[in-house]
């Protein structure tokens, strides 16, 4: 078992053809089990480019991405959607249900991509999920009718449904207030305790980013700060 | 596919306006199909009807020097009744004769008959508007046109010279109007008997006249008869005796195709671009689902979905109207007596092939924005918000 779940090695990445942008420059980076990261930077830094190498979702122009030990750079785009909807939770800033269904069927949509029976087992999961990020009340609400804080709440539950090591989150809290943030967060954590899932999410807000095990800050491209909560231990690149 | 199918309803029910706009689009597209093709097909068949459905549809008639036949009856069981496409056999003698009365003569075409055989396939019993049929020898029928010029009545004794053959005394015992002039001032009709006793050659006719199950493939039958029979005997069909109305008829067929094909075109292009805008709409959720890990393919299945469930709606709702406006055009649209101008003709398979053509081509339609949905690329839709 790798004691990686994550790796980067050398990841650059070139917007353009004729005018080339180089969104990342080279990074090195490693996420170890059921560690909680943030990413701080300033916007147009790189730090979504990279969540989302680290996804799958984008391939870099040059490096390595190793999910769960294995080199994506080798697997078709069949293979990355397998790897996406099993290993990876995603939660985006615009928490991106799907409005025609309800908060329930987004939570289990995981589940149905995979082509998965939807057993007793999934549907108790489903609904501890629910449970847990305090939806059961509003399950059966289409997602448009749902608060933004419980909308959410209910993408968070659907990123967990299909139990993978890794939730990457692009500003889960972006749009949300205060009193919402602080909850979704406290979420988070939980979660990351209970069921040993790894989390990397991408923030602005610094004083969130400090709640985090590890910060790395992301400037021009580059790791400009990788540093772990205790705040003696700060590696500067 | 499931998943697919799943989403793909939800979609369309998430937006009813446009997909009801869309599913009235195919409807009215196959209800003129529909009804275009019911209306053609069911003026054909009228027309055909009329043409040949009281006429011999294949003809043997025999070249020799008189130009009877004397072995019809074993002609008929050896060469005729292997063939099952075969409806009706019937025998005739014709002779050319002149009607004469005290003051007037007309020239009359005798022919004699097998009544029962005949009478399926002329249906005389249907045509006499006066009087009755011959029953026995020396009685005949005459057609109202010929009556009436000639001033003759039922129950009276005329008499028929022909040629080389002397005179001959007839009785007119009914009248018949076929609507055909050319048939109505000249056919005498009677029994085969009383020809064959006129001619005294014995047991003689000169055609045997046959009615088949599918007249449009008579051509197909004369040519195996004619082998069959070898050259001693003609055989002809309805189809070479009436070239200008098959063409006209598949000048018919052809327009009638001719406007289903851009109907259905219509159709295929209306459903292709509101499916495509349908694409755009909804790239925010094929972004998420792929992000979720679903597959190109599938992704490409919610739309072809998409497009099979607004064509089976279609269909079903473009048969109804269809059906619908056919029998509107029959209570409305018809004669002084009452019938309809156009009998039209309800085509079972007819229908279920429109249908099948409209959910094929809503599908095909989807083609389109099916293979744009694959393109979506997860990061442009997250990147946009």
């Amino acid at each position: 078992m790798a004691k990686y779940v994550i790796e980067l090695k050398d990841i650059k990445k070139v917007y353009g053809t004729t005018v080339k942008t180089e969104a990342l420059k080279g990074i090195n980076l490693a996420f170890e089990e059921t560690s909680f990261t943030s990413i701080i930077g300033q916007s147009g830094s790189g730090k979504s480019t990279l969540l989302n190498i680290i996804g799958t979702l984008d391939r870099p122009s040059e490096g390595l991405v190793y999910v769960n030990g294995k080199d994506t750079s080798k697997m078709n785009k069949n293979d990355l959607s397998e790897l996406r909807n099993k290993a990876i939770g995603f939660i985006f800033q615009f928490h991106y249900l799907l409005p025609e269904f309800t908060a329930f069927e987004n939570v289990l949509m995981p589940i149905r991509i995979a082509k998965e029976k939807i057993t007793d087992e999934m549907i108790n999961r489903a609904n501890e999920l629910m449970d847990l990020v305090g939806l059961s009340k509003v399950k059966d609400n289409l997602a448009n009718n749902m608060s933004g804080g419980q909308q959410q709440r209910t993408a968070i539950a659907r990123a967990l449904m299909n139990q993978p090591k890794i939730i990457l989150a692009d500003e889960p809290t972006g749009n949300l207030d205060s009193d919402t943030t602080k909850q979704i967060y406290d979420l988070l954590r939980k979660i990351n305790k209970e069921l040993k899932t790894t989390f990397i999410i991408i923030t602005h807000d610094r004083k969130v980013a400090e709640e985090a095990d590890r910060i790395i800050e992301i400037k021009d491209g580059r790791v400009n700060v990788d540093m772990t909560h205790k705040k003696d231990e700060t590696n500067e690149d | 596919m499931k998943l697919s199918l799943q989403i793909a309803w939800r979609f369309l029910k998430s937006a009813k306006g446009q997909t009801i706009m869309i599913v009235l689009g195919i409807s009215i597209g196959v209800s003129v199909q529909v009804f275009i093709g019911s209306l053609i097909q069911g003026l054909q068949i009228s027309l055909v009807d009329a043409t040949i459905g009281n006429s011999s549809q294949v003809t043997i008639t025999r070249e020799n020097e008189d130009n009877y036949i004397r072995d019809y009856e074993s002609l008929e069981e050896e060469y005729l009744n292997p063939y099952e496409d075969i409806a009706v056999v019937s025998f005739a003698l014709d002779q050319p004769g002149t009607l004469l009365d005290d003051t007037a003569t007309s020239p009359v075409f005798m022919r004699g008959f097998d009544q029962e055989r005949s009478n399926q396939i002329y249906q005389f019993d249907e045509k006499i508007i006066d009087g009755r049929m011959p029953e026995s020898e020396g009685e005949v029928i005459l057609g109202d046109v010929l009556v009436e010029d000639m001033n003759l009545t039922i129950g009276d004794t005329y008499q028929v010279n022909v040629v080389n053959l002397g005179t001959l005394s007839v009785e007119l015992v009914g009248v018949y109007d076929f609507g055909v002039t050319a048939i109505d001032e000249s056919w005498m009709v009677t029994s085969l008997g009383t020809l064959q006793n006129l001619l005294g050659e014995g047991m003689v006719i000169s055609s045997i006249e046959m009615q088949v199950k599918e007249p449009f493939d008579a051509d197909v039958l004369m040519e195996s008869l004619q082998s069959d029979l070898g050259s001693e005997y003609e055989v002809s069909n309805w189809k070479d005796q009436n070239a200008d109305l098959l063409s006209g008829l598949n000048g018919q067929s052809v327009s009638s195709i001719m406007i289903q094909v851009f109907v259905t075109l219509s159709v295929v292009l209306g459903i292709a671009s509101v499916l495509a805008i349908t694409v755009l709409q909804k790239s925010k959720q094929l972004g998420i689902l792929k992000a979720m890990g679903i597959k190109d393919k599938e992704a490409s299945m919610i739309f072809l979905s998409e497009g099979f469930i607004l064509g089976v709606f279609g269909a079903i709702g473009g048969v109804s109207l269809g059906l619908g406006l056919s029998l509107a055009f029959t209570k409305f649209a018809v004669n002084p007596d009452g019938t309809p101008v156009v009998d039209l003709y309800i085509d079972p398979w007819f229908i279920v092939l429109s249908a099948g053509i409209a959910i094929l081509a809503a599908s095909l339609a989807s083609l389109i924005p099916a293979r744009k949905s694959s393109k979506i690329s997860v990061i442009e839709v997250i990147k946009n918000g």
